[in-house]
């Protein structure tokens, strides 16, 4: 799988989309991959203001749950409510369609800290490989 | 010993194969301190016999054969002889919980019976398969409300059941929820004003039972209303299930939390019993404890299973909704039976009888110059006012095989010696007439 | 219909066999308008009137007691008890439900009983309470006991609030709770509602305690360590005494989970070994059945010092109540426990004796580690430490040929037994976990080894049969996944 090469992506395995002042936020496709099929998506209320490494919500399968974590701070500006209607577009889209939530970046500089596609998927492969 | 499917020779053979020549062996490993060098000080196996024996007659030092006008939470209703005769089938007592539900069917479909029968009699959208009882249905619905609205505050009215009180407090607790109190009115309702004043902002559960502790019908609509102006959730709490055949369903409420053992199961001495919680369907992700749900198979046959688990303990841990594993599901399988039996009519029928029981013995007392307390509309259970202390005229009612109710002394000391009395169906008139005269005399 | 070679799909010659099961609908497509189940005796009083009563319960079930009998008559003949044959569900303890133990709790005066019987006509009842209590006393070597706790989590809840109110009685309140990884749900889930913080204890691969990190993380602000002995992968764990000395040298307890005890009964008692506080799930161990998911019971059983805090009302020795207790931690629950559960739980213990008791003990462990040794070779077995009455194997050899734990157990199903407890613990990777209990005899076990070793044949040559299985039951495998995105908890009727 080709990770995008504008996103930025963490050691949990989301992904950080910037466009200027703002950004998108989902997780990568290993991460659904790990998960199996998703049940079930939990975003927080637009207007929350997230700070970096904080837990922004949860992604369930039938037999486990994971919190999502904000790579980056911000306010939530708009979430993916086509997501929670459809939980199976994290399985299908998980870098396009499957967008969790947008935020005003609270510190641009923020995103270039992390692991970029190159990087991140070379992460992916050791990981894989235990 | 009779239960253990094996032989000594047996035993030895396979002690062989595993190359040992005792048991000891594998119990070696367990350092020589911690084991027990004698045999466990209890007596040697019993017989059937001797065991029925003895239980025979820790029975007949209870009270076989009085009548007893106790209510305060656990009812006496005839219980259809077929429920037991079903429930002791191997197939339904002796299995667990149906995590594989290829070979679970019978469970997981009287499960989502159970939960729509509970749906359609409390007026919810959505119910569990069960919790322990009602006093822990109400702190685990208290939870639930504090979940959903984030915040932490529980008012609770004071006509709630005592003991379900009592648990609220101590479960609450650890996590420091503010508990407030709100009282009950000279008819022995709840005292809307107070609870007006006692529901604020910070207020996650507002608790109302009906038929109240001393058998009086609460309004669900006026005690919404209150939780409702604040944001707060209002939790109905029933005690006694065989009301709802009759009495409204609390629809205003955001969540039920239900005491099931009116409904076929034994009294015996406090439990098992069974509580359940029902709700909202957009609350459903806070819902603790077991959630059955339909599913196809892959030839596109209907089946039924667990879902939703990533609510529970075994998926998320200490994020669980509760810490519920084990729930009461064979009590929660003879309320079941005993809906389906009674039915839609059954119930009414049931609950109709229980409240004319309940009138009659009231009258009776009036009749007989006793004071019966709280004149608002009741159920099968009411409080009647004493001459003398329970404790004085206890004996002479024991003499003549009859428990009479519950001193409401300990309790609620303010209404003096107040007697709660229940009349169920079981109750022949004669038995009522008996009470009320005999009430008079002492 | 998938088609499979019949074959194959329930093995020959094994304890399976084919039998016409019926199908039976929902409650609410059997019913009928006018049909009754019911007869109340005619009204001897007159009608009360009722000024706001309900309009009715709208598609409620109407059935005849007949239709009522054959329903959950069909219903049962779906499912799989430990009367029909060994349950090897690992950490359930899935023994045999004795019916004595049916026949004396329905005893009148003892099934009918209520609560809140004045105590001077309940002689009985707390007679019952205070014997049980003594038993498990003396089988578990602490000094003092509550039966109010309605299950094994209840149990370990007021448990932790005993250890709490102690603590605070100390002087010394402390913020968290020490959980290996290898527990049970239910212990950190308890921890958390008791108003802990929960951190982990990183165990040894094979689930034992690593003293070092426990020597690191008993800290001061440590209030307990939540232990599981033998733990959930059956292993014992030697360094208790290490373990209950450093939790006490730095001001903590030892709060042990007692699903295990059928490894111990007999043999050895925690109250011996360190333990402060434990509970004891009666429904595993005691021989109290399952009943599809519960009742159970889990009575708590204390050290000394955490007396004073039991919850209320006490049963004295003199097997009265006692309400008088100012440091209690309160009530944990309605009435006195699951009472039902004690008789039948007092049965057990009469019926089983010390030397039954024992014998059961041995037996448990018995069994356990003969199924260990015919296995072995064919799963992986993940460590060389000794099992006690329950084995964890590992799907490794499977997973290879992509047949994991969970198809496995399915398919143990088309040879007619329960299947095991699949995936947990958790630190072991596709477990498989395995406690036959006394209650298995030779013959079923050989039968099941035999059909574990096929079915691992099976993985190798034809893993599709396996991933594909169970054939021969009445549903399929579910989808799951649609079942939980779209959720349906409730029969609605077609509009």
């Amino acid at each position: 799988m080709e990770y995008p090469s504008n996103f930025r992506y963490t050691t949990e395995h989301e992904w950080v989309a910037p466009s200027g002042a703002t950004a998108k936020i989902g997780i990568s496709d290993f991460a659904q991959q790990q998960l199996g099929d998703i049940v079930f998506v939990e975003l927080p209320a637009v207007g929350t203001v997230l700070t970096a490494g904080q837990s922004l919500g949860t992604v369930e399968s039938v037999k486990a749950v994971s919190e999502v974590f904000a790579p980056v701070s911000g306010k939530v500006k708009a979430i993916n409510d086509a997501l929670v209607k459809s939980p199976e577009l994290l399985n299908q889209d998980p870098h396009g369609k499957a967008w969790m939530v947008e935020v005003e970046l609270t510190d641009p500089a923020q995103t270039a800290k992390l692991m970029d596609a190159a990087a991140y998927t070379k992460f992916v492969a050791e990981a894989e490989a235990h | 010993m009779r239960y253990l499917p094996t032989s000594d020779a047996i035993r030895r053979d396979m002690l062989a194969e595993l190359g040992l020549n005792s048991v000891d062996v594998l119990f070696d490993h367990i350092p020589e301190y911690c084991r027990l060098q004698r045999p466990l000080n209890i007596p040697t196996g019993r017989s059937e016999a001797e065991i029925i024996a003895w239980f025979q007659q820790a029975a007949r030092d209870n009270a076989p054969g009085f009548t007893s006008f106790l209510g305060a939470g656990a009812y006496q209703h005839f219980r259809p002889t077929h429920l037991d005769q079903l429930i002791s089938r191997g197939e339904w007592f002796t299995a667990y919980t149906p995590y594989q539900p290829e070979i679970s069917q019978g469970t997981l479909q009287a499960i989502f019976e159970f939960q729509t029968m509970i749906c359609q009699l409390t007026g919810q959208e959505v119910a569990n398969a069960g919790m322990y009882d009602g006093s822990t249905a109400l702190l685990e619905a208290c939870m639930m409300a504090a979940r959903v609205t984030g915040r932490s505050g529980i008012v609770v009215a004071r006509s709630v059941h005592p003991q379900y009180r009592e648990v609220l407090s101590t479960l609450t607790k650890p996590r420091e929820f503010p508990i407030a109190e709100a009282g009950f009115t000279p008819d022995g309702r709840l005292d809307l004003a107070a609870l007006k004043a006692a529901v604020t902002a910070e207020t996650a559960a507002v608790a109302v039972q009906s038929p109240n502790f001393f058998g009086t019908i609460e309004d669900w609509e006026a005690a919404a209303a209150i939780a409702h102006a604040q944001g707060a959730l209002l939790v109905a709490v029933i005690a006694e299930p065989v009301s709802l055949g009759l009495l409204p369903a609390p629809a205003a409420a955001d969540i039920v939390a239900m005491e099931l053992q009116g409904f076929g199961i034994p009294g015996g001495f406090g439990g098992p019993y069974a509580g359940i919680i029902a709700s909202r369907e957009k609350f459903l992700r806070s819902l603790p404890g077991r959630l059955v749900g339909e599913a196809r198979d892959s030839d596109g046959k209907r089946g039924f299973v667990l879902t939703l688990s990533t609510r529970e303990q075994h998926i998320r841990r200490e994020k669980a909704t509760s810490n519920i594993c084990t729930n009461q599901a064979l009590c929660a399988l003879m309320a079941s039976i005993f809906m389906a039996t009674y039915g839609r009519q059954g119930l009414r029928e049931l609950a109709q009888q229980n409240l004319s029981k309940g009138a009659y013995l009231a009258s009776a007392c009036q009749k007989a110059g006793l004071e019966v307390l709280f004149p608002a509309p009741r159920f099968h259970e009411f409080a009647v006012r004493l001459r003398r202390p329970l404790a004085a005229i206890e004996a002479r009612l024991h003499q003549e095989k009859i428990i009479p109710g519950l001193s409401l002394q300990r309790y609620y000391p303010e209404l003096g010696n107040a007697l709660l009395v229940c009349a169920t169906e079981t109750i022949p008139r004669a038995g009522l007439d008996r009470l009320a005269a005999l009430l008079s005399e002492v | 219909m998938a088609e499979i070679n019949d074959n194959l799909s329930q093995p020959a010659g094994t304890r399976a066999s084919r039998h016409l099961v019926q199908n039976e609908d929902l409650l609410f497509e059997v019913s009928s308008p006018g049909k009754r189940g019911y007869q109340l005796p005619d009204l001897d009083v007159p009608a009360a009137p009722l000024t706001a009563a309900r309009a009715d319960i709208p598609d409620f079930p109407e059935l005849s007691e007949l239709e009522v009998v054959r329903h959950y008559t069909r219903l049962s003949t779906w499912n799989y008890g430990v009367d029909t044959g060994i349950y090897p569900l690992g950490s359930c303890t899935m023994k045999y439900n004795a019916r004595v133990n049916e026949h004396v709790t329905r005893i009148e005066g003892l099934g009918d009983g209520h609560p809140l019987q004045p105590e001077s006509l309940s002689r009985g009842a707390l007679r019952i309470m205070r014997l049980l209590s003594d038993y498990l006393l003396e089988i578990t070597g602490m000094d003092a006991i509550t039966l109010q706790p309605a299950a094994g989590a209840q149990g370990e809840l007021t448990g932790i609030l005993l250890v709490r109110s102690a603590l605070a009685a100390r002087g010394d309140r402390r913020r968290k709770v020490l959980i290996p990884d290898s527990a049970h749900g239910t212990n950190p889930a308890t921890a958390a509602i008791a108003g802990y913080q929960v951190e982990n204890l990183k165990s040894n691969p094979d689930g034992t305690v690593d003293m070092s990190s426990l020597d690191r993380q008993m800290t001061g602000d440590v209030a307990a360590l939540m232990l599981t002995n033998p733990n959930t992968l059956g292993i014992f764990e030697e360094d208790i005494h290490r373990i209950a000395d450093l939790v006490h040298e730095r001001g903590g307890m030892l709060y042990m989970d007692g699903a295990n005890m059928n490894a111990l009964v007999g043999r050895a008692r925690p109250g011996d070994f360190g333990v402060d506080v434990m509970h004891l799930n009666l429904h595993k161990t005691f021989s109290t059945p399952h009943g599809g998911g519960g009742p159970g019971a889990g009575p708590v059983a204390v050290k000394r010092e955490l007396e004073p805090f039991l919850p209320i009302p006490v049963l004295t020795q003199k097997a009265t109540l006692d309400y008088d207790r100012p440091q209690s931690i309160g009530r944990v629950r309605a009435f006195y426990g699951n009472f039902g559960m004690f008789t039948r739980a007092l049965a057990y213990i009469m019926a089983n004796g010390s030397d039954g008791l024992k014998q059961t003990t041995e037996d448990a462990v018995l069994n356990a580690n003969y199924i260990r040794k015919k296995l072995e070779g064919h799963y992986t077995l993940p460590f060389a430490t000794p099992s006690m009455h329950e084995v964890v194997f590992s799907d490794a050899q499977q997973a290879q040929h992509g047949v994991h734990t969970g198809d496995i157990a399915k398919r143990l199903i088309d040879y007619g037994f329960h299947p095991y407890t699949v995936s947990f613990p958790l630190v072991v990777r596709g477990a498989l976990m395995i406690e036959p209990t006394e209650s298995a005899n030779r013959q079923e076990m050989d039968e099941f080894i035999a059909a574990l070793r096929a079915i691992a044949e099976e993985a190798r040559t034809q893993p599709e049969l396996v991933t594909g299985a169970p054939y021969t039951t009445k549903i399929r495998r579910l989808d799951e996944v649609a079942a939980a995105r779209q959720p349906v908890l409730r029969w609605k009727p077609k509009s």
